[in-house]
Parts: structure tokens; C-alpha cells; sequence
């Protein structure tokens, strides 16, 4: 199934909002993640408009499809779809970072918000997914469970204990789509510590494994469509992004994974985004 | 000398009392042992910035590793290069550094006896918003049980220096705690600093108050607010958390009839847990333990936390209160 002239638009708009949000929530805080949530806007907003089967009235239905963000710095972008997609108010993602709020600097499991696992430290996503698909397939439920991860989490061992799992337990109805954008807290990937190439690397570990630009919802979309029609593999959609997307001054600078933009910035970052 | 660095650290706090964070110290110390050390090597698993090790990296290029995000794997080739005769600092959060590779550190770090001394930044609460999964609030703990292994959580910049220093000469396996924020000043220049020794920073003989890291300060700043209501405190800095220095303890607890310990940490397992281990065999008097009471920390401002969860002066001196009345009745 191809996206709708419509739904391409919404999707859209939805990644744009992302963006705006990551800049204004991570202002208002004054620290977090904004970078690399604008890069995964496109992928993220692909997978919770048109996939992932999770909304306001089926968050507490066991059935329904899970979602865990293993690279947990990058929430403010799950926050903003889980608050468009009605799971609670737009007016709560200001309050992201701060005392009393269930918006943690790192995602904390809340079901009434749609939050499915606490994550943060690198490395742990995958191997919870695993588990969870696990379950769901020993139920016989259509549950789908999409983990996001990141090519600076790839380099975590227990990345790849959770991939050879997956592909030995036959876990179809795994999706794992990680944000490569070339960028760690150090610096440039190549730099740092080379994690080659990663669809190589989970096509070597037994996985449907595709390379996507993580900025064409088409072929993101296509992605996961033809992850859905694997009957015994777990898919891997690796996810080519340039970490803050649509701001110039913050695209591919590891100096975004970490820093908020101060006030200054943020007017100059959202009037880009068109806000 | 060791003020001027203390300032030298804290261009941000100009003004009374001098700030600086022990990581910064941390950072300024590894550039001074690199001269004077050839065999020392520092690892990183991508947080260079963070812990301030990328100074060194920067300085010495060729002792310098970044492992990436993968903090098992770092414990373990510190351990093979200490193997090879080398000194090896390795650095990441006290989340990662002692959670994710705690059995890298048992196993083949602190089992063999190898000379690596793990040094970690952003322990506890003033972490602040970056929420529980970053609040190390078990690593004392976590550390202090494995065999061999030295625990030391300096108070502030001036002994963290010196702390680091005195874990890069002695031979052998070292946990050294270290914190994201800046916090005040405790020690002067003439500052001696001995592994097994804790320091006296405030004589008084009511309550002894035993604390290690940024909850030093906090002590002092509970000591001020008692002795306004006529109560002296002894505050205790115990960077030593172990070695733990006993005979210190012991006798703080004979001069003052009941301590109380404050650590930015869970209470069960850490110094306040070593503490009582010593006093119950050798002086045992009332105490208080003043940390985190079996729970997790939560996202916002560093120092809102740490009055939230009771371990700011005012939290601390009404803890010291209770205690001083309990052993009245
Ligand atoms: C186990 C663990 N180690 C270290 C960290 C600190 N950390 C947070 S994000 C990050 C870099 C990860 O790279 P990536 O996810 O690719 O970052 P991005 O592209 O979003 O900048 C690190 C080292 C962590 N959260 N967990
Ligand atoms: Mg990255």
C-alpha cells in the first residue's frame, strides 16, 4: 500500500510540528535533546501516522502495537506525536524536563500516555522489543512492536545479543528503525567508533535489513510496509537522517545532540520551520 | 595554589564562595598526571566533553581511547592495557561506568587485582533534569561490595584533585565519584589528602555528621542552622568511603553520643552503610541516615532535588534535629 496524497501531507505537517516542538520544548527547558529528534521527525512521524497502531482509546487494549525508543535522549520528538496524536495535551510539552512532570528527560513507562518502556541508558531497547514480541506471538495477537535505535546505540554489545535474539526466536513482527545520522556526543561517527554498515551488519545477523532515506516518507512508508509481509524475519530499516533537520544552522552539528537552543535561536529555528 | 586552581575552575562563580565541579578538577588533574605519568592512559565511552577527560585526549592523543557507547567493553580493555603495564583512568556517567559494566569491573578489573581506576562523572541527583535513568544513586554501593575495590567521593574541587591524584600512585583497583554541578569550596590549600583518612571540617560535640561528596557542603551549610538553636555539629567530610577511616568515626561517635551520615545516594548499602558497619562493632550510638529511601530520582532542577529529597542544609539540620531528640528521650 502506497501513502494518499493526503496522508503524505499530514505526515508532513506532523514531522514539521515535530520539529517546532523539539526546538520550543527543549527552549523552554533550557537543556535536553533537540537534534536528534528533528532528524527522526520524518521516520517517526511515518510510523506513528500510518503504522503504529496506538491512539487515545486503544492505549490500555493489551493487543495494541508497542513502541520503545532505545535512544531515550531523543523523547521530546515521541512526546510531541504522542500529544498529537491526542494521548494528552499539547499544553503539557512545555513542561517537559521539569519537576512533577510525567514528561522525564528520558522516557518513564506511563501507559496513560502511551509511553511503553522507561528508557535512557543506551543499549537496553532492542532486547525489551525482543521480549515483547516474544509474548505477543506466544499469544497469537497481531501485536506489532517497533523499537527505534541509533547508530551511536548500535555501537552498545547488547544491540547485537538483542539482533541475534530476534532472528533466532523468528521475530517477524519486530521492526527495528534506526537513526543514522553519522553523528555521537563526540562527534563524527567515523571519528569516534565506526559502526560500518549497519544493514549489512543485521542482514549478517539473520534480518530483512533495508536502507531508507529517513527524510522520504514514501520510501519510509514502503519500509515498513514490506516489513509487515515478512512471515520470519525481524526487519531492520536503517534510516539515512541529517541530525537537525530543516534548521541550517543546526543541521549535521553533533553540537545539537545535546544543547538547547536559547531564545534567540529558538525564534530564528522556528521562523525556518515556518512557525 | 590549590585555591587559585579552585578559581582558576570556576570562571562562572566569581564572587563568595568559590564553585567548581569535581569533574572540572578531575579534567585539570589527568593533564598534570599525563606529564608525569608516560604509562597512564585515559578511556572514554563518547561523554569526553562531559567528564573532561577530552583535555587529555586532546594533550596526549596517543593514550587516549574513546571506546564509543560501549562501557562493558571499555572495562574490559582497560583491564587488558593495565595487564600490559599500564595506568588506565576510564571514565563515563556513574550510571554506565558502574551499572552497565559492573561485571566487566568485578570480573576482569577488580579479580586480578589490575591497576584501573574508574572515574565517573554525574553521580546522584544533580544530574537534575536528565531524570532517574541518569541519577546514579547506587554506585557506592555497587562499588564498595566488590572486593579490593578503593571508593573514593571527594567533596569538592580542591580534593578531588588531590583524590585523583592519590588514586593514580597507589597501585591497584579505584571507584572515584564525581559530580556534574559546582559546588562550593570546602578545602583550603593546605589541604592534605590521605586514602583511609577522613577530614574534620567543623569541630562541634553534639552530633557528628558524616558526609561525602557535594553533601559536605550541605552538612556545613545544617551545621550554620543548628549552632543559630546552640546545637555544634561536627561535620565529618569522609571522601575514604573505603577504605573507611574508623578511627575518626569512632570517635566522633564517643564525643558526640550519636551520628548521622548524608550522602546524595540510596541510604541502604552506601556510606551510611559503611559507617554503621563501624560503629555497631565499636561504638554503637543512635544514628541517622540521610540519602535516597528506596526510591528512584525524577526529572528537574539539580539543587530543587536535592532539597526535595531532604538533603539540603535545611533537610539535613531538621534530620539532625530528630536525631538529637531521639537520643535525649
Ligand atoms: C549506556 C549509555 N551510555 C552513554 C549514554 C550517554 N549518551 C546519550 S546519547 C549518546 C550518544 C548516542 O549516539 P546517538 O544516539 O547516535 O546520538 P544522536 O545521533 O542523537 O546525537 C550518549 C553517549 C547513555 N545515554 N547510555
Ligand atoms: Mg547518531
Amino acid at each position: 500500500m502506497t501513502l494518499t496524497d493526503q496522508q503524505r501531507e499530514e505526515i508532513r505537517a506532523a514531522a514539521n510540528t515535530v520539529r517546532q516542538d523539539s526546538v520550543r520544548m527543549t527552549n523552554a527547558a533550557t537543556c535536553g535533546h533537540p537534534g536528534g529528534p528533528m532528524g527522526m521527525a520524518d521516520f517517526m512521524s511515518t510510523l506513528f501516522l500510518a503504522h503504529l497502531n496506538l491512539d487515545a482509546d486503544n492505549r490500555h487494549d493489551p493487543e495494541r502495537d508497542r513502541f520503545i525508543l532505545g535512544n531515550g535522549h531523543t523523547c521530546a520528538g515521541l512526546y510531541s506525536l504522542l500529544a498529537q496524536k491526542g494521548l494528552f495535551s499539547r499544553e503539557s510539552l512545555l513542561e517537559f524536563r521539569k519537576f512533577g512532570s510525567p514528561l522525564q528527560g528520558h522516557p518513564h513507562r506511563n501507559l496513560d500516555l502511551g509511553i511503553d518502556m522507561s528508557t535512557g541508558s543506551l543499549g537496553n531497547g532492542l532486547s525489551v522489543g525482543v521480549g515483547m514480541a516474544l509474548a505477543a506471538k506466544q499469544n497469537g495477537w497481531g501485536t506489532r512492536v517497533y523499537v527505534a535505535s541509533s547508530d551511536g546505540e548500535s555501537q552498545e554489545g547488547q544491540i547485537w545479543e538483542a539482533a541475534t535474539a530476534a532472528a533466532h526466536y523468528g521475530l517477524a513482527n519486530l521492526t527495528v528503525m534506526v537513526d543514522f545520522n553519522n553523528i555521537q556526543i563526540d562527534g563524527v561517527m567515523r571519528e569516534v567508533m565506526d559502526v560500518l554498515d549497519l544493514r549489512e551488519k543485521y542482514a549478517a545477523f539473520g534480518w530483512h535489513a533495508v536502507d531508507v532515506d529517513g527524510h522520504d516518507v514514501d520510501a519510509i512508508d514502503a519500509a515498513l510496509c514490506s516489513a509487515k509481509e515478512e512471515t520470519t524475519r525481524p526487519s531492520a530499516i536503517i534510516c539515512h537522517t541529517t541530525i537537525g533537520k530543516g534548521v541550517s544552522f543546526m543541521e549535521d552539528k553533533a553540537a545539537w545532540h545535546g544543547v538547547a537552543p536559547n531564545d534567540e535561536q529558538a525564534r530564528e529555528a522556528l521562523a525556518e520551520l515556518g512557525a | 595554589m590549590l585555591q587559585t586552581m579552585a578559581r582558576e575552575l570556576a570562571p562562572l562563580h566569581q564572587g563568595d564562595p568559590i564553585k567548581a565541579a569535581t569533574r572540572e578538577a578531575y579534567g585539570k588533574a589527568l593533564l598534570e598526571l599525563g606529564e608525569e605519568m608516560p604509562d597512564l592512559c585515559v578511556l572514554d565511552a563518547d561523554l569526553s566533553g562531559s567528564t573532561k577527560t577530552k583535555a587529555f585526549g586532546q594533550a596526549y592523543p596517543e593514550r587516549f581511547f574513546n571506546c564509543g557507547v560501549a562501557e562493558a567493553n571499555m572495562m574490559g580493555i582497560a583491564a587488558g592495557l593495565a595487564s600490559m603495564g599500564k595506568t588506565v583512568f576510564a571514565s563515563s556517567f556513574a550510571m554506565f561506568a558502574t551499572g552497565k559494566a559492573w561485571e566487566q569491573v568485578r570480573q576482569s578489573i577488580a579479580v586480578p587485582e589490575f591497576n584501573v581506576k574508574v572515574a565517573a562523572t554525574h553521580a546522584g541527583l544533580t544530574v537534575g533534569e536528565d531524570g532517574k535513568s541518569h541519577q546514579m544513586l547506587e554506585d557506592i554501593t555497587l562499588m564498595r561490595v566488590i572486593p579490593g575495590m578503593r571508593v573514593l567521593v571527594p567533596a569538592d574541587a580542591v580534593e578531588a584533585r588531590l583524590a585523583v591524584r592519590a588514586a593514580a600512585e597507589a597501585d591497584g583497583p579505584f571507584y572515584v565519584r564525581l559530580s556534574r554541578a559546582s559546588t562550593p569550596v570546602v578545602f583550603g590549600e593546605d589541604y592534605k589528602f590521605e586514602i583511609g583518612k577522613g577530614a574534620v571540617v567543623r569541630d562541634g560535640h553534639d552530633i557528628a555528621i558524616v558526609a561525602c561528596g557535594i553533601e559536605v557542603g550541605m552538612a556545613l551549610a545544617a551545621a550554620e542552622e543548628l549552632a543559630q538553636g546552640g546545637i555544634e555539629a561536627r561535620v565529618i567530610a569522609m571522601a575514604s568511603v573505603k577504605p573507611i577511616d574508623a578511627d575518626l568515626i569512632t570517635e566522633a561517635a564517643q564525643d558526640c553520643g550519636c551520628v548521622m551520615t548524608a550522602e546524595e545516594h540510596q541510604v541502604m548499602g552506601g556510606l551510611g552503610s559503611a559507617v554503621a558497619e563501624v560503629l555497631a562493632t565499636r561504638a554503637p550510638v543512635p544514628m541517622a541516615f540521610c540519602g535516597m529511601n528506596n526510591e528512584f530520582g525524577q526529572s528537574g532542577d539539580a539543587w530543587d532535588l536535592v532539597s526535595h529529597y531532604g538533603l539540603d542544609g535545611p533537610g539535613l539540620a531538621a534530620s539532625a534535629r530528630k536525631l538529637i531528640e531521639s537520643k535525649k528521650s
